[in-house]
């Protein structure tokens, strides 16, 4: 579409190959009456034009506070920022609202997981993607609805000389989040944030929403950050994957390396919890025990070591820091990685110990979250049909 | 994806659940919305029927349609072989401890003025036992199977506890009447992929327990395939496809089947996304839906005996049926309804059977 668009990235794919955005040890933590929670706690990544960056993590590990902050959305008297964030050579954290205001909807955008609740339900779309257009770009009144309805025929929202002028009610789930990207995209942003963008739709919305923003992102040479709780959903999708836990990320790698070779038990963890379409029915799926932990009072030591299975006395107490892993581009945070011999000595040691207090039991993860009761449960799962168990000795 | 026909249910005294030409209807302004159009099932004791599909599909209405919540425009449902749709508002009322709900938003289906304690001992106050200590024992028994600590519960309010907990919560308040058939609509939509699977593995533990009957409504076929027996495709109202849930995987029958296959995003990022596997267009709209088969305005293989003539059940094997004219594998029985009106919703409105031949996105 859009002159808007176009003319934007070519101002600045200047042939510059330094990333588009380089966060440092970026924090953010929230003073409440309870205590400080430490909702992102030093994450530092770099990413580079063009590429798609996925963030995973369960609710409560801090991604989507994490694109908050890059963005500055997270605002108030008892937020504490630190860190850095530089995008293109500029630093966002000192930048004030004003500011701010040229690059939000112009140089970073950002899509959002509920399309019921994030467009203004007395406002026409038209306006609402016009809004921005008109600000950012001067333009026109008419220039910006013309602008507007090939936004929307780019996002394929069928009729869109029709639909501009629709109210958010008078339209699907599927359509509102189409009508969200063409909003975010309105302006050509460089950086794009897709919040959970396919949480709220059903499957099918779901797989066309993903391929429009997978074209969109091609077609713009867009940098995109997608989060998610989904693995399957960034999968195929993204250049690279950061999974999150507990405000940290605790394992990053190029996509395929990261399937390939999972190193943190939390990725695998994540990942077996997925029931897979070709497993046979019944299957018993591999749940990560627990839940994610208190912010404000994180364990000591790794912060996932409550819940994990090859969990050992060293993890307890002291913090693993990421290093780097076999190929180029990954690394992790854990004492005792999977696929290793100190992770496959540190499992199996658990096992005999019966660490199953919560966690490894017959070479699977118990599902309850405290286990009470756990007799009869581990009765029954003894009936169960149990496949891939020795999956999590590799 | 008519759906209509009964080829596919088994013998009468099999079944706990016996649904027959269920339809349900709802006047609207210029029109009457034709939420389920005659779509009939049957769920054996201790199985667990899937139903998936679409928003908009029909599943949760055909799950409250069985409830009597609200009543079913036509057709007919057998619990346990009494005739749900006969019973007078008393009667119903009876019955429904048999028949319990949980529901998709863990949070929002609890109140959050009561205490856990009392939510849970709910149901007990309207049934019995009616003596308090007696209810609270219960309440605790269940409260521990989904693995809630009931001391630490019992005086905490539902904003206290995660959403995942909050659905453990609901799944305990449904036990404690012991009924016969819950229906889950969407119990883990709104949960993490961790939570996710640990209410699953909760769900089938439960199940092997009490002996539950399940009918597990939600939109992934990936969950439902996990947790069901059968599982049936639903699609605008009619049924497309029902059979054992590993044989519907392994031999999909149906178009729309194969892309709600197809949409399932696989951790595996060495597997291409084909983009081509799309399903187009929009749903129609339930208050003038399709002529024939109401799938064929996305269909690929679409022909011009779908806008004619609505497909009927056919059997492929014992376990699986398929209502469509051009199915993906082969099947072994043909039954084509003649090209009349072959159902009450047709002959109502009209609509149903116009052979005209609407294009996506036309009938909004």
């Amino acid at each position: 579409m859009t002159q808007a668009g176009s003319s934007t990235s070519q101002s600045t794919s200047s042939t510059t190959n330094e990333p588009l955005l380089v966060v440092k040890d970026l924090k953010t933590h929230f003073q409440l009456d309870a205590g400080l929670v430490r909702a992102v706690d030093g994450v530092s990544f770099e990413l580079e034009r063009g590429k798609a960056l996925g963030v995973v993590g369960e609710s409560g590990s801090g991604k989507t506070v994490l694109c908050r902050s890059i963005m500055r959305l997270t605002t108030g008297d008892n937020v504490i920022n630190t860190g850095s964030v530089l995008y293109d050579g500029q630093e966002l954290l000192t930048k004030s609202n004003k500011e701010m205001r040229n690059f939000w909807g112009h140089e970073i955008s950002m899509v959002f997981q509920d399309p019921m609740t994030s467009l203004n339900p007395v406002l026409k779309i038209g306006r609402q993607i016009t809004e921005h257009l008109r600000h950012h770009l001067n333009i026109s009144r008419h220039e910006a609805r013309e602008t507007a309805i090939s936004l929307l025929r780019s996002v394929k929202i069928p009729e869109p000389e029709k639909r501009i002028d629709n109210y958010p009610h008078e339209m699907s789930g599927g359509m509102r989040q189409r009508a969200c990207i063409a909003i975010a995209l309105a302006c050509g942003p460089r950086l794009l944030f897709a919040d959970e963008p396919t949480t709220a739709l059903d499957v099918t919305v779901q797989h066309q929403i993903l391929n429009l923003l997978a074209q969109q992102e091609r077609e713009r040479f867009m940098t995109t950050i997608m989060v998610t709780h989904d693995l399957g959903v960034v999968a195929g999708r993204t250049d690279e994957i950061a999974v999150m836990y507990a405000g940290k990320v605790v394992e990053k790698a190029p996509t395929t390396a990261l399937f390939a070779n999972v190193k943190h038990p939390y990725t695998e963890a994540l990942l077996n919890s997925i029931p897979k379409v070709e497993q046979p029915k019944h299957t018993r799926l591999k749940a990560i025990a627990g839940r994610p932990p208190d912010l404000i009072n994180p364990p000591e030591g790794c912060s996932f070591s409550p819940r994990c299975p090859y969990v050992q006395d060293r993890c307890r107490s002291e913090e693993p820091t990421l290093r780097p892993g076999v190929v180029a581009g990954h690394t992790f945070a854990c004492w005792f990685p999977v696929g290793t011999p100190e992770g496959k000595a540190a499992f199996e040691r658990n096992l005999e110990a019966g660490v199953a207090v919560t966690l490894a039991t017959v070479g699977r993860v118990q599902a309850t979250e405290d286990l009470q009761g756990s007799e009869t449960l581990a009765e029954l799962a003894g009936t169960q049909p149990v496949t891939d168990s020795g999956k999590a000795h590799n | 994806m008519a759906g209509s026909g009964k080829a596919h249910l088994r013998p009468n005294d099999e079944s706990l659940l016996r649904v027959e030409d269920l339809t349900v209807e709802f006047p609207v302004k210029g029109g009457v919305v034709h939420a389920v159009s005659g779509i009939s099932f049957d769920v054996c004791r201790g199985e667990t029927l899937g139903l998936v599909g679409e928003s908009g599909c029909g599943k949760s209405t055909t799950g409250r349609a069985i409830l009597q919540l609200p009543r079913p425009t036509g057709g007919d449902v057998y619990l346990d072989g009494a005739n749900l749709t006969d019973l007078d508002d008393e009667s119903i009322r009876k019955r429904r401890t048999d028949l319990q709900m949980i529901f998709q938003d863990p949070i929002s289906s609890l109140n959050p003025r009561r205490r856990i304690g009392e939510v849970v001992a709910e149901p007990m106050k309207v049934w019995g036992p009616f003596d308090a200590d007696e209810q609270w024992q219960t309440a605790k028994k269940m409260l521990e199977a989904v693995g809630i600590d009931p001391g630490i519960a019992r005086y905490k309010r539902p904003h206290e506890f995660s959403g995942g907990q909050c659905q453990r919560i609901s799944i305990a308040r449904a036990l404690v009447t012991e009924p016969e058939l819950i229906i889950c609509d969407e119990p883990v939509s709104a949960l993490d992929v961790s939570v996710q699977a640990q209410i699953l593995n909760m769900l089938e533990d439960l199940k092997a327990r009490y002996g539950l009957t399940l009918i597990f409504i939600a939109h992934d076929l990936a969950v439902v395939k996990n947790i069901s027996d059968r599982v049936a495709v639903m699609y605008l109202g009619k049924m497309c496809e029902i059979g054992d849930s590993d044989e519907i995987y392994n031999n999909v029958a149906h178009p729309y089947t194969s892309i709600l296959l197809g949409s399932i995003p696989l951790p595996d990022p060495t597997v291409e996304i084909d983009e081509e596997v799309e399903l187009g267009g929009e749903l129609p709209s339930p208050i003038n839906p399709p002529s024939g088969c109401r799938f064929r305005t996305r269909c690929t293989s679409a022909t011009e005996i779908c806008g004619r003539v609505e497909p009927l059940m056919r059997r492929i094997t014992d376990t699986h049926y398929v209502a469509c004219h051009h199915p993906l594998i082969e099947v072994d029985e043909v039954a084509v309804a003649p090209p009349t009106p072959t159902h009450r919703v047709s002959e109502k409105t009209g609509s149903a059977t116009t052979p005209t031949h609407q294009q996506p996105g036309e009938n909004q």
